[in-house]
Order: structure tokens, then C-alpha cells, then sequence
């Protein structure tokens, strides 16, 4: 019994590797040599390098384009999180002349394609002389975010009990003070969780970024994949290695912070 | 000494009003300058700049190569999600009973899931390869050309959408089973009830909501998806994978007719609009239900 339960488990984590195979395909391609890449069969190659990663980090914008997506999903992360705490604190505990429906406009905003805000935003950053900044991107992502870690910490901080916010006042705490001091402890995994999809969605997103940029200065990583040249035939190894980079950051969430990011993804999609 | 309800107030607005400020400046003043862009002729490049009234949609309604995205979109959103729910439904029922290596099954499963949309068109791009995509290996040593042949473009597509957005199904509907008591299967095990019967019987009757919800995001995702399509096909071959995004898209910044390509969004934007509010609707009767 034990035996077969075992074996059904190694079953269960061999298809899902089977699964991520493209994945791996990918992780493979990047190092196979040049020669070899073009050739299949064989399935697996003779000898590894590592020329497609030096390539892509000396000769590509690779490099440029990773400062620039972890800076600007790092600023629209704290941007998104300083305002939807403060944003999501007010809508779950304080008095607010119709509250449901502006609860109900940040839920309809999160349903809001790119596609139908891409338009005119280009014409507000055209306006605002933003574009190729990381700010336009950093607005711009704001659309999204916001919405969301409000509808997430809403959720979360109705959860927590609200006596021990009534003791802190009655100790003379001003609002703000609670909400550092009490609520803020408390609910820092939330936070966490949110600030994790938050960040994840911004290193992720492409539409806005690749029309409001034009040059290296604000160029992200999904952006600079997408557009990788090629001179006389496509690269795939430096476009393999390139992938790979582009995955790191989602990897290392998936991996290490799996519990935040799965609470958050639940959160967000289980609640009424 | 508890703060006055005045005070809170206050506090209340200075809260919340930065939020809303950049909500409205980011989302509801985009939104509505969008409908009156799709009023107008914009063309930059001619210099073009008047007001047009519902000309655009007027010619929608004659627009063959609109009526052929609106086409791509529903068979994309369509395939694609009805697959990815019955394989997030199987992947989920297999997860369930995972005892070693629970943690490492979801890192697996929800990879697919994490990586940016770029990433996952040009793992497809190259698995598609004709000469030395592993599909075409795996299928025998073809030389099928999935992203050139029209008949194949829009199954290769939604192919690489159902890897990507399955295991956000599968996550959804798993979390709901570890959430059904053990009990509640040995009850139905004493009365002589099957596997089968306990599936169909106690195990899909308590995923319904989860899997309307599960339905919910994913048709709406598939109605907005841009990302994937641009960059694996960018619409091609003849327009068989252009959806209703990827055609505003082209018409707005390629073609920049800021005007048409804004009542192309208008589209998109509607019809996402009314398909969560159906939805909605929907989900509210299921509770009323319950």
C-alpha cells in the first residue's frame, strides 16, 4: 500500500516534469553549441557551452533591460503598496460615503483591458513628454496594480480582528500609528503576497512597455526578448539564453516564496 | 480616548483620496477619453484631426478583416479555455492525493503559469521549429510548419495559452478539494458509493464554483490576451491568429489611426465588460443557490 502510494507520487511529479518540458527544452538550447543547435536528432548534445549567455550579456541589451525591468516593477510595487495600504485601510475600517461603490469601480478597473487604456495613455505620456522614461511605465503598470493589492488587502484585513485597533485608540493611537504599528505587523504576510504578484505582473507585462518605448533608456526585458535581432539568421541560442534570464525572477517566486504567491493568487481569485 | 467619527473622516480621505487620484488619472480618464478617440479621425502622420461621429463603427459592421478577429477571438477563447478547465480539473484531481514532493509538484505546475507571456511565445516559437522543433521530432521527424501553415497557426497557439494559463485551473480547483473533508468521502464509502459515483456525485458538485470562477478569469484573460499572439504569430498567417487585440493594435501603432483603432478597443473593452457581468450574474445566482 505504502509502496504503491509512493510510486503513484513519483508518477504524479514525472508527468509535471514532463510537463515543464518546453521549459527545459529552452534551458537545454541555451547551451548547446551552434553547430549542434539545428541538428535533432540527437535529443541531447555532445558538449555544453556557455558562449549564448556571454553573448547576450556583452553584446545584447540584455543587461540595460534587466536594471530597467527590476527598477521599475520594484518602484511600481512600493508605489502600488504604500497607496493601496493606506487606500484598502480606509475602505475596510473607516467611515466612506458610498464605499461599495468604489469597491465595485477597483474590481471593474481590474477587469479593464490593456488594449482599451494603451490608446490613450500613449497620448498622456506623449503629452507629458514620459515616454522612454521608466516613469510612463511605472504609471502606466499603476493601472493594474493598484486595483489589485487594494482588492487584496480589503480581503485581508477584514480578517483581523478589529478589537485590538479599538484598544490602541483608546490608548491614544492616531489612526496612522495603528496602522503601523497593529495592523501593519499583522498583516505583513499579505502585504508580502500582494507586493510578490504585483512585481511578478510588472516584470511580466509588455504592452505598455513596448509602446512606450522606443529606445534602450526605458526598454524592459520582456520588450528587448521580444524584438532580439538577429543579423543574418535567428539566434536561438543567445534568444534561448536571453529567455532564460527573462525567466529568473518568476522562477525564484514560484520556488522560494511559493507560499506568499500562492495565498495571494487564491485571495485574489476565491473571494466574493 | 476613541477618535471622533469626524476625525475619522478626515483621516478617511487622506487615506484613501492618493489611491484614487492615480486610479482616475491611470484608469477612468483612459477609459472615457477612449470612447471619445473612437469618435474621432486621428491620424498623426497626415496631420488628420476631426471629429468623425460613429463613422468608425459604421464601418465595423462592414469591416471583413474585424468580423475575421472577432471570428480568432471566440475559437481562441473558446478552445482555450474549455481545454485548460478540463485539464486544470484532471491535473488538480491527480495533485490531490500528493503526499512527497507537494511543493515541488506546484513549482513545476505553476512555472508555465509565472513566466512572462514574451517568454513563453519564443519557447513556442522554437518547439514549433520545422526542421528542428522537439514537435515535430516528437511527432516522427515532420516537417510541419505550425507557425506558417494557416490551418495550424491558431491550434499552435492555443496550444502554448492552455500550457501557460492551465495550471492557474488546476491551482484554483486543488485548493478547493484540500478544503473538502476527509469525512465526507468515508461517509460516502460506508454507503457503498464507487470512485466514480464519489467523482460525480460529492467531488464536481462542490468544485462548481470554483470552477465558475475559474471560467470567469479565463475567458476574460483569453478575450484580453495580447502578449502571446503578438509575438509568436503577430496575427500571421493571413490573419488566421490576428485576434480583436492584436487587430487594434496593428491599427493603432502601426497604421496609427489613434481614432479607428480606439473603436476597435472599444470593442474589446465592451465585450470584456459584458462577459464579467454575465458572469457575475451568473456566480451571484449559484450563491443564491447554495
Amino acid at each position: 500500500m505504502k509502496a504503491a502510494r509512493a510510486a503513484r507520487d513519483v508518477l504524479v511529479l514525472a508527468a509535471l516534469v514532463l510537463y515543464a518540458v518546453p521549459f527545459f527544452w529552452q534551458v537545454l538550447t541555451s547551451f548547446k553549441m551552434d553547430a549542434e543547435l539545428l541538428s535533432l536528432p540527437p535529443l541531447l548534445p555532445e558538449s555544453l557551452t556557455l558562449a549564448h549567455y556571454e553573448a547576450v550579456w556583452a553584446k545584447s541589451v540584455m543587461p540595460r533591460a534587466v536594471g530597467n525591468s527590476l527598477g521599475i516593477a520594484a518602484v511600481t510595487t512600493a508605489v502600488a503598496a504604500v497607496l493601496g495600504l493606506l487606500g484598502a485601510y480606509a475602505l475596510a475600517r473607516l467611515p466612506i460615503p458610498g464605499k461599495g461603490i468604489i469597491l465595485l469601480a477597483i474590481v471593474a478597473s481590474t477587469a479593464f483591458p490593456q488594449i482599451a487604456t494603451v490608446s490613450p495613455l500613449y497620448l498622456l505620456m506623449r503629452a507629458l513628454a514620459l515616454r522612454d522614461t521608466w516613469a510612463a511605465l511605472i504609471l502606466a503598470n499603476t493601472s493594474f496594480a493598484l486595483p489589485l493589492v487594494i482588492w487584496l488587502l480589503v480581503g485581508f484585513f477584514r480578517e483581523v480582528p478589529e478589537e485590538l485597533e479599538e484598544a490602541a485608540a483608546l490608548d491614544g493611537a492616531s489612526r496612522l500609528q495603528t496602522l503601523r504599528w497593529v495592523v501593519l505587523p499583522l498583516t505583513a504576510p499579505a502585504l508580502a503576497s500582494a507586493a510578490l504578484l504585483t512585481f511578478l505582473f510588472s516584470w511580466n507585462e509588455f504592452l505598455f512597455a513596448y509602446t512606450f518605448s522606443a529606445t534602450e533608456a526605458s526598454r524592459t526585458v520582456p520588450v528587448a526578448l521580444a524584438l532580439f535581432p538577429g543579423v543574418f539568421e535567428v539566434p536561438w541560442g543567445d534568444i534561448a539564453a536571453a529567455s532564460i534570464l527573462a525567466s529568473l525572477p518568476p522562477i525564484l517566486i514560484v520556488v522560494s516564496l511559493q507560499r506568499f504567491l500562492l495565498r495571494g493568487v487564491l485571495a485574489g481569485a476565491l473571494r466574493e | 480616548m476613541k477618535p471622533g467619527r469626524h476625525g475619522d473622516r478626515r483621516t478617511a480621505l487622506l487615506f484613501l483620496s492618493p489611491a484614487l487620484i492615480v486610479l482616475a488619472v491611470v484608469t477612468v480618464y483612459p477609459a472615457i477619453w477612449l470612447f471619445w478617440l473612437s469618435l474621432q479621425q486621428r491620424i498623426p502622420v497626415f496631420g488628420i484631426a476631426r471629429f468623425a461621429g460613429l463613422d468608425h463603427y459604421q464601418f465595423l459592421t462592414v469591416d471583413a478583416r474585424f468580423w475575421n478577429a472577432a471570428g480568432v477571438t471566440v475559437a481562441f477563447t473558446a478552445a482555450s479555455v474549455s481545454i485548460e478547465l478540463v485539464l486544470g480539473l484532471f491535473a488538480a484531481l491527480a495533485l490531490r492525493a500528493q503526499c512527497n514532493g507537494r511543493r515541488l509538484a506546484l513549482s513545476l505546475l505553476l512555472l508555465a503559469w509565472a513566466l512572462p507571456a514574451v517568454v513563453t511565445a519564443k519557447l513556442f516559437e522554437w518547439l514549433y521549429h520545422p526542421n528542428a522543433g522537439l514537435v515535430n521530432f516528437v511527432l516522427g521527424g515532420r516537417q510541419l510548419n505550425w507557425l506558417g501553415d494557416p490551418g495550424l497557426a491558431l491550434p499552435g497557439l492555443i496550444l502554448a495559452d492552455v500550457w501557460r494559463t492551465m495550471p492557474f485551473v488546476a491551482l484554483l480547483c486543488y485548493a478547493r478539494l484540500l478544503g473538502i473533508p476527509a469525512e465526507v468521502y468515508e461517509a460516502a464509502q460506508v454507503d457503498g458509493a464507487g470512485r466514480f459515483a464519489m467523482l460525480t456525485r460529492i467531488t464536481l458538485p462542490l468544485l462548481r464554483r470554483v470552477l465558475l470562477i475559474a471560467l470567469l478569469f479565463r475567458t476574460l484573460d483569453a478575450l484580453r490576451a495580447f502578449d502571446l499572439m503578438f509575438v509568436l504569430t503577430a496575427g500571421g498567417p493571413a490573419g488566421t491568429t490576428e485576434t480583436l487585440t492584436v487587430y487594434a493594435y496593428r491599427t493603432l501603432f502601426q497604421t496609427m489611426q489613434l481614432g479607428f483603432g480606439s473603436a476597435i478597443s472599444v470593442v474589446v473593452f465592451l465585450l470584456v465588460m459584458a462577459t464579467a457581468w454575465l458572469y457575475l450574474r451568473a456566480l451571484g445566482r449559484e450563491e443564491a443557490r447554495a
